[in-house]
């Protein structure tokens, strides 16, 4: 009773003061390490603290992939988790059980800025929106340099078949076909994983058969090519000599300034060469993955990360006010003028200024023309395996046969639905 | 067990130590026995019977896994032994600067895991490493150290055994050292050679010794994590996953019961390869 009446005495002294001076508030961040992540933090986070000077942040940095994901979800289970967060949308979300964990943000005035084919990404099971989008939606893709396609009068390949006839010349030419970098475990899963646009042009159904335990890798030519296509690569020895240790800035960098010809990543990569090496971005290209088919070719998308705010956040409603700049006009042109514009950001009202590098430019065209882009798996389905960015380096480094992954794959999957409890597993 | 004195000290003079114990060691057993009973997601636990054991059993990487951890316990106790017991005769021969090179022997296992492994994934590099480079200076082309699947796994014995030998040599300095004089000389008056010596006096009498050395590397083998994750992640794929990477990797992607129940798998596994093994060399002190 004692601590209740004096916190009630705090509470009035607090208002009171609050009318002369705003109360100093520190909100807890905390954010991956990729550069273009923390550049457009650093900058939302400096402007808005330029308008409200009695609010300042303290950005924390964590691992990304399969490290980072246990960082979260662990923070969130203790109760330690940062006032604001950034993590992926779509199965990954599903995963932290945002019903539970994570403050609900469908009615906050931000929302009505975001678009909602986003908005769908970070929905929990209850039909209750838990995130704004931060940063651009990705493409996943191949990147290719420019001026080696020009030196050896390459053109941009639509098929699988084209792409591999270009990875000849590009050999021929004493330069590295395909840029590997299995030292990054998580970038070896790109031949798959932005293969999926070819996969639902063949199969429609398969998001929905493959949730419900109907489909399988193994058994569907059309998804089992990802796979495939990871074994040409490495029969043909059309990789880097260091492809089992390099990493993925080694890769970003390879593909800017020429060591390589092609590159397949997401295009938030365009971020990372911007800031390692501005002087390349010229020279960076990008196209969808090309499958068996030129006349059916379009992209892979990947919905942008969101930030969330913990359920636990004694700091909600000062987080909320943030999120609310990050999702709004001005907010978003201050992340495009911090990061640079890697892809059309789901804000509305927020457009990409006119002179975007080339690797922008390549990408735009796919998301302006109907039916020239899906979405990535992993936003149609909360079924994910998370053996498969070691399932996919056996079969880059020539350990498992495609068919045989696929398979291995299947398994993994199922393991994982049944941690996740679904029905039909 | 044959005599069981009273003890001298009253209860309540064990109580703090007891407490520590319970709520530190003995709670936390016997609680992750019956998480790897649940499907767990630090959020709440449901309990589903066996299913975990069952899914860790169907792991398909869980067979080679195991079978690296085997292979990684028996190369890194073996060598650290051996390697061990000669440097430890060579520290103690009297050569030159010989506290100096002792230091220099034990140093490795003073600095942190994570940072030998980090040093190492980067001289191991294929192209860039100072190790390759070295090679390719005089004319050999290296391997791929750490992501040919073949080597991964002995390229990493081969930095634990470098960090870890230093310890083996110093528990057998102390062996050597409690061995007395009088057996070399008795032995030499006899006519025996150094070579003689060495294995009639030396190995059987430093045998103590020798058990503290295999049983700790036996057990830091079987265990080892932090050396590996540090240089290969389990990689390249799953060709250098021992238990303890497979297990955390199903923490890793949030299956928390089931990494536990791994986690149970991987304490019944030291305690059936480790029991008997200390017994056997008990009872083999007993009869010498």
């Amino acid at each position: 009773m004692k601590t209740l009446r004096y916190s009630a005495v705090m509470a009035a002294a607090i208002a009171w003061t609050s009318g002369m001076a705003q109360a100093e508030l520190t909100l807890s961040v905390l954010i991956d390490n990729n550069p273009e992540t923390i550049a457009s933090m650093e900058a939302v986070t400096a402007a808005y603290t330029a308008a409200n000077p009695e609010v300042t942040f303290d950005i924390e940095q964590r691992a990304g992939g399969a490290d980072g994901d246990n960082i979260v979800k662990t923070r969130l289970a203790t109760g330690e988790m940062a006032d604001i967060f950034n993590y992926n949308s779509g199965s990954l979300f599903q995963a932290l059980k945002p019903q539970e964990t994570m403050a609900d943000l469908t009615a906050i005035e931000g929302q009505a800025n975001v678009l909602d084919s986003f908005k769908q990404v970070v929905t929990a099971p209850d039909g209750t929106v838990r995130g704004v989008p931060f940063g651009p939606a990705m493409g996943g893709g191949i990147f290719y340099n420019r001026k080696i396609y020009a030196d050896l009068g390459l053109t941009v390949p639509k098929s699988w078949d084209e792409f591999m006839a270009n990875n000849a010349k590009v050999a021929e030419a004493g330069k590295v076909p395909v840029i590997t970098t299995f030292g990054d475990t998580w970038t070896s899963q790109l031949f798959v994983l932005g293969d999926y646009f070819n996969v639902q042009a063949e199969v429609p159904t398969f998001a929905a058969e493959y949730t419900a335990n109907k489909a399988k890798y193994a058994s569907t030519p059309a998804a089992m090519r990802g796979f495939e296509y990871l074994e040409a690569v490495f029969k043909a020895n059309y990789m880097n000599e260091d492809f089992g240790v390099a990493s993925f800035e080694d890769g970003m960098r390879m593909v800017a300034t020429g060591e390589g010809a092609h590159y397949p990543m997401l295009t938030f990569g365009i971020g990372t060469v911007k800031q390692n090496h501005p002087d390349s971005l010229a020279d960076l290209g990008f196209f969808a993955q090309p499958g068996p088919d030129a006349a059916k070719n379009g992209l892979t998308v990947w919905m942008p990360a969101a930030l969330y705010v913990p359920a636990a956040s004694p700091n909600a409603e000062e987080a909320i006010k943030f999120l609310n700049f990050v999702a709004s006009v001005e907010g978003c042109n201050t992340m495009i003028g911090a990061a640079g514009a890697s892809g059309p950001y789901l804000i509305k009202g927020c457009e990409l200024p006119a002179d975007v590098p080339p690797a922008v430019a390549d990408m735009l065209p796919y998301f302006q023309t109907e039916g020239m882009t899906a979405p990535a798996l992993e936003f149609l389905s909360p079924v994910k395996g998370p053996a498969l960015e070691q399932i996919t380096v056996e079969v880059g480094s020539g350990i498992r046969p495609a068919a045989e992954a696929a398979a291995l794959y299947d398994q993994d999957v199922e393991k994982q639905a049944k941690q996740l409890g679904l029905p039909n597993w | 067990m044959a005599s069981r004195r009273p003890s001298p000290y009253p209860y309540w003079f064990v109580l703090p130590a007891a407490v520590v114990f319970v709520a530190l060691f003995l709670v936390p057993t016997v609680a992750s026995f019956w998480f790897s009973l649940t499907r767990w997601d630090l959020f709440d636990a449901e309990f589903i019977g066996w299913d975990n054991y069952r899914q860790f059993f169907k792991e398909p990487f869980l067979v080679q896994g195991l079978t690296n951890t085997l292979i990684y316990a028996v190369v890194t106790s073996g060598a650290k032994t051996v390697l061990g017991l000669l440097l430890a005769v060579l520290l103690t021969s009297g050569i030159w600067m010989q506290g100096f090179l002792r230091s220099v022997v034990f140093f490795p296992v003073l600095v942190s895991t994570i940072g030998v492994g980090i040093t190492f994934a980067a001289l191991m590099h294929p192209t860039r490493g100072v190790i390759n480079l070295g090679l390719e200076s005089i004319g050999i082309d290296g391997p791929a150290w750490l992501s040919d699947p073949a080597l991964a796994l002995y390229s990493v014995a081969l930095i634990d055994i470098w960090k870890g030998v230093g310890l083996a040599t110093l528990i057998y300095i102390a062996g050597l050292a409690a061995i007395a004089p009088e057996y070399y000389e008795a032995s030499r008056i006899d006519g025996a050679t150094r070579w003689q010596q060495f294995w009639r006096v030396t190995v059987p009498l430093v045998r103590p010794a020798t058990v503290t050395v295999v049983t700790l590397s036996l057990i830091g083998g079987l265990r080892s994590f932090d050396i590996i994750w540090a240089t290969t992640r389990g990689g390249p794929g799953f060709a250098s996953d021992v238990l303890a990477s497979v297990i955390y990797k199903q923490y890793q992607a949030g299956f928390y019961g089931l990494a536990t129940a791994g986690n149970v798998i991987l304490f019944l596994l030291i305690a059936i390869i480790i029991l008997p093994l200390t017994y056997w060399f008990n009872k083999r002190e007993v009869d010498l």
